[in-house]
């Protein structure tokens, strides 16, 4: 099962890379991987997803807390949480499929930051399925490029993350 | 932290390592010269509080400090240079690293400026041994250099202990700061529980009373946890049987009756039966590895309840499902554990009990140790078992390398004490024997120290033989010679259809006139009725190492074996 899981790790040279050598090492999936320092400089913010049975993700967990840089850990698929992920892509935008673009791009709530006489650069926000299906939805050949950020993700409510 | 104490002064970084040491209480370092620890060198020089021993090769200072580690209670101390000086104490850390003991390693590093630039000696040493330490630090800031070593010691010593680098470029032992040394560090990302949940503990002790056919089973984090007498009072009033594991023998007295043997791949067969025939099985300080319960689908029975005791979450439920996890101090938990049983009246079902000792009586009498004592050859059980006749009373220590003799050190000889043996259980490095024989004298110049190895492991670290001379120390060396790599063999002979592919140890040097050239004393053992004389005549050589080498039958094997794979109820018996 894909799993989503937070961590607050000291924002310390070398921490990003024990996070993924824990997964390499142990055999472990990551699909994404996302990180930046918080509001307090001395903190960094991961967002990784994942997949595995229960056992693997319990041991992921506890794995992840044995790191000494490791604050702290939460499977936000334990519960409500909202995900959210970035993408921009470049696309083909000449001719009658000029305007064509353009309306995908609306219909996805896409905004286009960038245009030349033949491309378009469209910028998207969504859980990562919707981003899915925007590609999924332009004809593939008009596609130039594609750069995604990974999910980050976030407990909904009362649910916080802090030291 | 306050640094503005009136304790403050300006220390280069090369003085405050030194100064680190010695506030820290440090004995030994044990290490080996080079560039990058030059000024580190100059300042154990100028200084008489912390003695550094000086080995021959920096795998053998890890080890060292390792076993001084092991056999104390203490943290030990390695100090190498940068590059080849650290790749070659990789071995070492990751030795530590497996069996979870704590050590503190000093790694020299090439100036900060040049990091990064291919320099001469430099290698990621951060980078390289992280997969292997607990955790590792690159010292950049002088500034931060003490409370670095702090938590150095801190982090490799408390929760699951384990190796801890501090790796100090070259630069920052040259920079000058103020020292101050904490007596404390707290990191908010670092808090080992030490208190079992005891609740927890309650519904354990209820399991285990309700109990037909109890079992316990307990590993390196006993020995690690000091926590011996809470288990020796638990096994004692409840009467159960007990096994230790390789990394856990001591952790029960060996020779007590409830004491069923050690368990696993080469367990005795009564400890085996009543592991996998158990009906609660309570585990402390163990971690249900491949080597002691086999293929864990083959160890599952439906009716079985497990308790797992651990200061290590991650070690609980990782091969094996738990019924009741208790997380915490293995010393704790015991000791909540037993105050609850003598507060309580319930105590084990009396009938159901001897039934179940009835059973492992039998199992026991299937002598499943037996070797050919009538022998013309030296078998090497006999070796062992006579060494444990002659130096059971005595203030001993056993360290071993890996292969067949490991095995028969662990069967024949009886711990009845914890830390008293001393070998690589999960890296399964061979070649720790010598040096952590010299790591164990050191620690206890006083004790008899024995290390019990195979003509292909002592070779891997004999160059200690040096060390050895050096400092005078009194080593007995019982070499179980059988001209193979035994152990290898014995796979070779059961799994590889007799084809002893590179197994043998040809052109062997003459291990007496090698022990001699290095200036002490080496004997030559050929027939069964010399060993117990040799025996004795070497451990009444108080202040020489004796090297003796034991020619021993080459076809002798390790019994009981379970296969690779297969279940602790599928052993090869004699
Ligand atoms: C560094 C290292 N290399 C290889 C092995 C694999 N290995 C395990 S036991 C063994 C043979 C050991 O032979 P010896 O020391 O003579 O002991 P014996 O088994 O004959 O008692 C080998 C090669 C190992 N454990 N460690």
């Amino acid at each position: 099962m894909r799993h989503i899981i937070s961590l607050l790790l000291e924002n310390e040279a070398g921490a990003l890379s024990r996070v993924s050598g824990l997964f390499s090492a142990r055999g472990y999936n990551i699909e994404s991987l996302t990180v930046a320092p918080t509001e307090d400089p001395s903190l960094s913010r991961m967002t990784i997803v994942t997949a595995g049975s229960d056992d693997v993700l319990e041991q992921i967990t506890k794995q992840l807390n044995k790191l000494v840089d490791v604050v702290k850990v939460v499977d936000l698929s334990d519960g409500n949480h909202i995900e959210r992920e970035l993408m921009l892509v470049k696309v083909r935008a000449s001719g009658k499929d000029r305007e064509e673009m353009k309306r995908m791009a609306d219909i996805f709530r896409g905004r286009i930051l960038d245009v030349t006489e033949k491309t378009y650069t469209i910028e998207l926000t969504g859980t990562g399925s919707k981003l899915d299906a925007f590609i999924a939805a332009l004809e593939q050949g008009a596609i130039l490029e594609t750069v995604r950020t990974g999910a980050s993700g976030i407990g909904r409510g009362d649910r916080i993350l802090k030291v | 932290m306050d640094m503005t104490g009136a304790f403050t002064t300006e220390l280069t970084g090369a003085e405050m390592v030194s100064r680190c040491l010695a506030d820290e209480g440090v004995e030994f370092v044990f290490g080996y010269p080079g560039g990058a620890v030059l000024p580190i060198y100059d300042e154990l020089f100028k200084q008489d509080k912390v003695k550094h021993i000086l080995v021959r090769h920096e795998q053998a200072a890890v080890h060292a400090a390792d076993a001084y580690a092991r056999c104390t209670h203490k943290v030990g101390v390695a100090l190498v240079t940068s590059g080849p000086g650290v790749t070659n104490a990789i071995t070492g850390i990751a030795t530590a690293y497996m069996d979870s003991i704590p050590v503190v390693i000093i790694t020299g590093q090439v100036p900060t400026h040049a990091i990064g630039q291919d320099a001469f000696q430099e290698v990621d040493t951060v980078g390289i041994t992280r997969p292997c330490v607990k955790h590792n630090f690159l010292v950049k800031d002088v500034k931060d250099l003490a409370v670095t070593m702090k938590k150095a010691f801190f982090l490799a010593a408390s929760g699951r202990p384990g190796p801890v680098v501090v790796d100090i470029p070259k630069d920052v032992t040259q920079a000058k700061a103020n020292y101050f040394y904490p007596e404390n560090v707290a990191m908010r990302s670092y808090n080992p529980v030490i208190k079992g949940h005891s609740g927890q503990i309650r519904k354990a002790l209820q399991l285990l009373l309700g109990a037909k056919r109890p079992m316990i089973y307990t590993g390196g984090g006993v020995i690690l946890g000091n926590a011996h007498e809470e288990l020796a009072t638990l096994v004692r009033s409840l009467g159960f049987p007990c096994t230790n594991t390789l990394m856990g023998l001591g952790g029960y007295p060996g020779s007590d009756p409830l004491f069923v043997g050690m368990l696993g791949m080469h367990g005795t067969y009564e400890a085996n039966m009543a592991m996998q025939h158990c009906d609660v099985l309570l585990a402390i300080g163990a971690r249900f590895d491949d080597r002691v319960i086999g293929n864990p689908k083959h160890f599952y029975q439906e009716e079985r309840r497990i308790v797992h005791v651990d200061v290590d979450p991650s070690s609980i439920s990782k091969r094996v499902k738990v019924d009741i996890p208790i997380v915490g101090d293995v010393k704790d938990v015991l000791q909540e554990l037993n105050r609850q049983l003598a507060a309580g009246s319930d105590r084990p079902d009396a009938e159901a009990l001897k039934a179940w000792w009835a059973q492992i009586e039998l199992w026991r009498g299937r002598d499943c140790l037996k070797f050919d004592r009538k022998s013309e050859i030296i078998k090497p059980q006999m070796v062992v078992e006579k060494l444990y006749q002659l130096t059971r009373n005595d203030d001993v220590y056993i360290t071993s390398d890996v292969g067949q003799h490991q095995m028969w050190a662990a069967q024949f000889y009886k711990f009845d004490k914890p830390r008293r043996w001393l070998n690589s259980g999960g890296l399964g490095t061979m070649g720790v024997g010598l040096p952590y024989a010299m790591g164990a004298q050191f620690a206890h110049p006083e004790s008899t120290v024995v290390c019990v190895t195979g003509e292909a492991s002592i070779q891997m670290c004999i160059q200690e033989l040096s060390t050895a001379k050096q400092y005078r120390l009194p080593l007995k060396i019982v070499n179980l010679n059988n001209r193979y790599m035994g152990m290898v063999r014995q796979w070779q002979e059961f799994f590889h259809g007799n084809r002893y592919s590179e197994s043998y140890m040809d052109a062997l040097p003459d291990f007496v006139k090698l022990a001699e050239s290095y200036g002490h004393v080496g004997m030559r053992i050929e027939k069964p009725a010399d060993v117990e004389g040799a025996l004795k005549e070497a451990l009444a050589r108080k202040n020489d190492l004796v090297f003796m080498d034991f020619v021993t039958d080459q076809t002798e094997n390790v019994y009981p074996m379970i296969p690779g794979g297969k279940g602790l109820s599928e052993m090869i018996l004699v």
